[in-house]
């Protein structure tokens, strides 16, 4: 379309948050006009307005642009070939809803964590939006990115450990949601990598994560467009002669700026696959993309401008994207259960505390019945999400039950997130109680792809 | 972890349909298609005439239940026994078996599961809280449960049907109303109170047999939905029962107060769950079929909003049901596993009810006239499942079970 300059200042669709019919009439364009001066420097200098910049803003606002993390090499090692795979879980048939003994032991040290270091760090970084660097060392030291990572690959996994992965996203974003991501998501590359990769591509980009310098990396599925569908992605790869040329903007990339190994997708010939795209590639550029919750995740765009690709870059086929797809959806739903209860948790003891009319609002049933109905919820969302992680560890189809738990934790997620600031009423709404974080973080689940992986 | 040995039998988290369960479940559902399905309308449209088809039913569970082919096919499977248990670890026992197998009956109709010989409600309670002496005696009995009265619903504490201790016997008097089978039922579980003034402690049940001198049948009830079950008003003049027949233990307990009498709604509750998710299921699957006549498959890997309004309509349904039926089976695996499961049994029952008339009335409204229209089951199957979100403790009751929990709070405190 030209550029059409009276089109252009009448009408003000197109941002702010503004339908493209918007029209500025006489009014609305004196109006604007005065906001443009408001906005510059001169009325700073002139001394009539008190400076608030601060780093936040510059983080959150004015954003960043810059090519990828100048990473690490990563040598191209291995032979053909078909990776390494965990076997999938024999279960003795019965309907159980009782961990396994190393599953709650990885529970009780992720929780642990969760309570002691998690949680306490969480506002400051939702502030900046970024984890601090000792939150995600101490989290590579309790194992978080070989946990899907097959033990022959240097992992702790002896078999398909879905399971294990739910309840370490549940238990991990119970301490907070955005921290979860930002470090679980190297080992959403790393279980990729065990459970899809080739033997080439294990051999080549697994040693780092399974390694002390683990680098920061990112599952990247999503795109910045309206009812974005994962199995029809817009960024598109061409076949060359030595490999692939990509192009596109990918969204919702975990610690974007720090990431050195990308997981992309991309349509190659009509179907949707993933490649692996180092950061320090030509054509990577990243920008800063915070959004209303998972802060703490550093969340950015990733833009693909002619990035060219090795033949190695191919991962798996259009399956393998598929079940990727999956068992990222289940695994926000497991960040889902984990935010919910934190949220549960935290409003129990507050309604019993808090009097009005001369007793605990707790003892009024509109108040307690909301209590009750988040439980109820909340245990639904967990069961939904358990039962599709038992299907996938067994290695049996789960189309239908990540799919429904999804949609399960997006709608109740989102609902108990609301209730739970109604419940904390005006104290809910500032950031002095974590409820309001929690509310912007449940907003994410049934939107999110990618990021992280069971 | 690596002991590969282990692999093949140790415990995991599982929600899947237990195996040793499965040919139950398939039988159940070889009847419910091919018995109550096919006399489902019939009996909607003939309310109070006695679905003579399920004697023969009847007899046939009875003989596989005898033969051991069958693990609690209905209510009557729910008892929790106290003995020591043989071998320690998870256990898939009756009250799992039950919830399956009556939700798949439930599928094929709700009133007709509730008018099966010696399957009601009272034989749960029997099960739940009779001594091992009683459950002999009774075990055969096809029992009714009577507690509600016309001047109380939920709050059974307000019970006034009295029984006064004469010799061996009770004298009964008072008036029950809502007695599912209560006509047909060979005897019924009476709720009375000992004292009134002793408030809950002093409620107690008994059975008393048909044909008791002083208990009549005053009329059966015309309803939304269930109709082919009876729902009777049921009268108690000086009607004297033997005072063996007071089930559980006649000592007014004030510590122990009304738990021995609810402890037979944590056993019952997740069974009316179970019909819940068993009807709506029918729904679920018949919408299925409809929608895709109409050109709409259900896509479970695109997104929900990518899809046609309907089929994202489907979909949430669909997530709230699993949740349903996946609070129901955890509340009867606890029961199994000796876990308390009263909390868990409320869950179950508020969000399965709720999710009852949240699926069959969608269901309804997506398939338009066509469910609208007796010709086919939707619309009957939206009247059938209101109830379910009634009784046995309504929603309200199920959310203030689960609150107080929850919170710790007592019923003074939250009233």
């Amino acid at each position: 379309m030209a550029f059409d300059p009276v089109k252009s200042m009448l009408g003000a669709g197109g941002k702010h948050g503004l339908a493209d019919n918007e029209k500025r009439d006489p009014i609305g364009l004196a109006v604007a006009a005065l906001n443009k001066f408001a906005q510059s420097d001169l009325i700073d200098r002139l001394g009539i307005r008190k400076s608030s910049e601060q780093t936040v803003y510059r983080v959150t606002s004015a954003g960043f642009k810059a090519a990828g993390a100048a990473g690490r090499t990563f040598a191209r090692v291995g032979g053909q070939g078909g990776g390494k795979r965990v076997p999938s879980v024999q279960g003795n048939g019965l309907f159980d809803l009782t961990p396994s003994e190393d599953e709650q032991m990885l529970v009780d040290v992720v929780t642990e964590f969760a309570n002691e270091v998690v949680r306490p760090a969480a506002a400051e970084a939702n502030e900046t939006c970024a984890a601090p660097e000792d939150l995600l060392k101490a989290s590579l030291e309790i194992g978080l990115p070989i946990l899907g990572v097959a033990d022959d690959l240097g992992g702790i996994a002896t078999e398909r450990s879905a399971v294990a992965g739910v309840l370490v996203h549940e238990a991990l974003s119970h301490g907070d949601l955005g921290l979860a991501v930002a470090s679980l998501a190297s080992g959403a590359v790393a279980t990729a990598l065990s459970l899809y990769g080739t033997d080439e591509q294990q051999s080549t980009y697994l040693p780092a994560f399974t390694g002390d310098e683990v680098p920061a990396a990112a599952l990247v599925l999503a795109e910045p467009t309206a009812l974005f569908d994962p199995l029809a992605p817009a960024t598109i790869a061409t076949k060359t002669g030595s490999g692939f040329v990509l192009n596109g903007i990918k969204s919702a990339v975990v610690r974007g700026a720090e990431a050195e190994l990308f997981l992309v997708g991309a349509e190659l010939d009509g179907k949707p696959q993933l490649f692996l795209v180092e950061s320090k590639t030509d054509g990577v550029s990243i920008v800063a993309d915070p959004s209303m919750g998972v802060r703490a995740a550093g969340l950015a765009r990733l833009v693909l401008k002619d990035v060219e690709v090795a033949d190695l870059a191919l991962f798996g086929d259009a399956d393998t994207y598929r079940e990727v797809v999956q068992n990222s959806r289940l695994a926000w739903c497991a960040l889902a259960v984990g935010t919910g209860q934190a949220v549960l948790d935290y409003v129990t003891p507050y309604v019993k505390q808090r009097e009005a009319f001369g007793e605990p609002i707790a003892h009024r049933q509109s108040v307690a019945f909301m209590v009750a109905n988040i439980a109820i919820e909340l245990q639904g969302m967990r069961l939904v999400t358990y039962k599709a992680a038992g299907r996938v560890a067994q290695g049996k189809d789960a189309s239908r039950e990540i799919a429904l738990a999804r949609r399960l934790c997006a709608e109740r997620g989102m609902g108990i997130g609301n209730d739970g600031v109604q419940l904390l009423g005006g104290h809910g709404f500032v950031k002095e109680h974590p409820v309001e974080r929690w509310y912007r973080d449940l907003r994410a689940i049934g939107l999110m792809e990618g990021a992280v992986l069971v | 972890m690596r002991a590969r040995s282990e692999a093949s039998t140790r415990m995991s988290i599982n929600l899947e349909t237990p195996k040793k369960i499965r040919p139950l479940i398939d039988q159940a559902h070889q009847v419910a298609m091919n018995m109550l399905r096919p006399i489902s309308r019939k009996y909607d449209a003939a309310e109070h005439e006695y679905p003579k088809e399920l004697d023969m039913l009847a007899a046939m569970i009875d003989g596989l239940a005898d033969s051991g082919a069958s693990e609690g096919a209905g209510a009557a499977g729910v008892r929790r026994d106290d003995k020591p248990e043989e071998k320690a670890g998870n256990k898939n026992g009756a009250n799992l078996a039950s919830v399956l197998s009556v939700g798949e009956m439930c599928w094929g109709d709700v009133g007709l599961l509730l008018s099966m010989p010696r399957q009601g409600l009272g034989n749960s309670a029997i099960a739940s809280v009779a001594t091992d002496e009683q459950l002999a005696r009774f075990g055969p009995t096809w029992a009714a449960m009577a507690i509600t009265e016309p001047s109380f619903g939920s709050d059974s504490a307000a019970i006034s049907t009295t029984a006064v201790k004469d010799g061996d016997e009770y004298v009964l008097n008072g008036e029950k109303i809502f007695v599912t089978s209560g006509e047909r039922a060979d005897s019924v579980v009476v709720w009375a109170t000992l004292d009134k003034s002793l408030g809950r402690a002093a409620i107690k049940s008994f059975v008393v047999t048909k044909g008791t001198p002083g208990m009549k049948v005053e009329r059966l009830e015309h309803k939304l939905g269930i109709r082919a079950s009876d729902t009777a008003v049921i009268m108690f003049t000086d009607c004297r029962v033997p005072a063996a027949n007071l089930l559980g233990s006649p000592e007014i307990d004030t510590k122990m107060g009304f738990a021995g009498a609810m402890a037979t709604f944590d056993n019952t509750r997740p069974l009316v769950a179970a019909m819940a998710v068993g009807c709506a299921r029918a729904s679920l699957d018949l919408t299925r079929d409809i929608l895709r006549d109409a050109g709409i498959e259900i896509d479970y890997d695109r997104p929900a909003f990518s899809q046609s309004a309907a089929a994202a309509t489907f979909l949430q349904l669909e997530a709230d049901w699993e949740a349903a039926y996946l609070l129901t089976l955890q509340s009867a695996w606890m029961a199994d596993n000796r876990q308390p499961n009263s909390m868990e049994a409320s869950m179950a029952k508020a969000k399965a009810g709720r999710v009852g008339s949240d699926v069959t009335l969608r269901c309804v409204e997506l398939a338009g006239t066509l469910g609208y229209s007796e010709t086919d089951l939707l619309e009957k199957w939206g009247r059938d499942s209101k109830i379910l979100d009634i009784f046995e403790g309504t929603q309200q009751i199920q959310q203030l079970i689960v609150a107080r929990r929850i919170l710790g709070l007592s019923s003074a405190e939250l009233k």
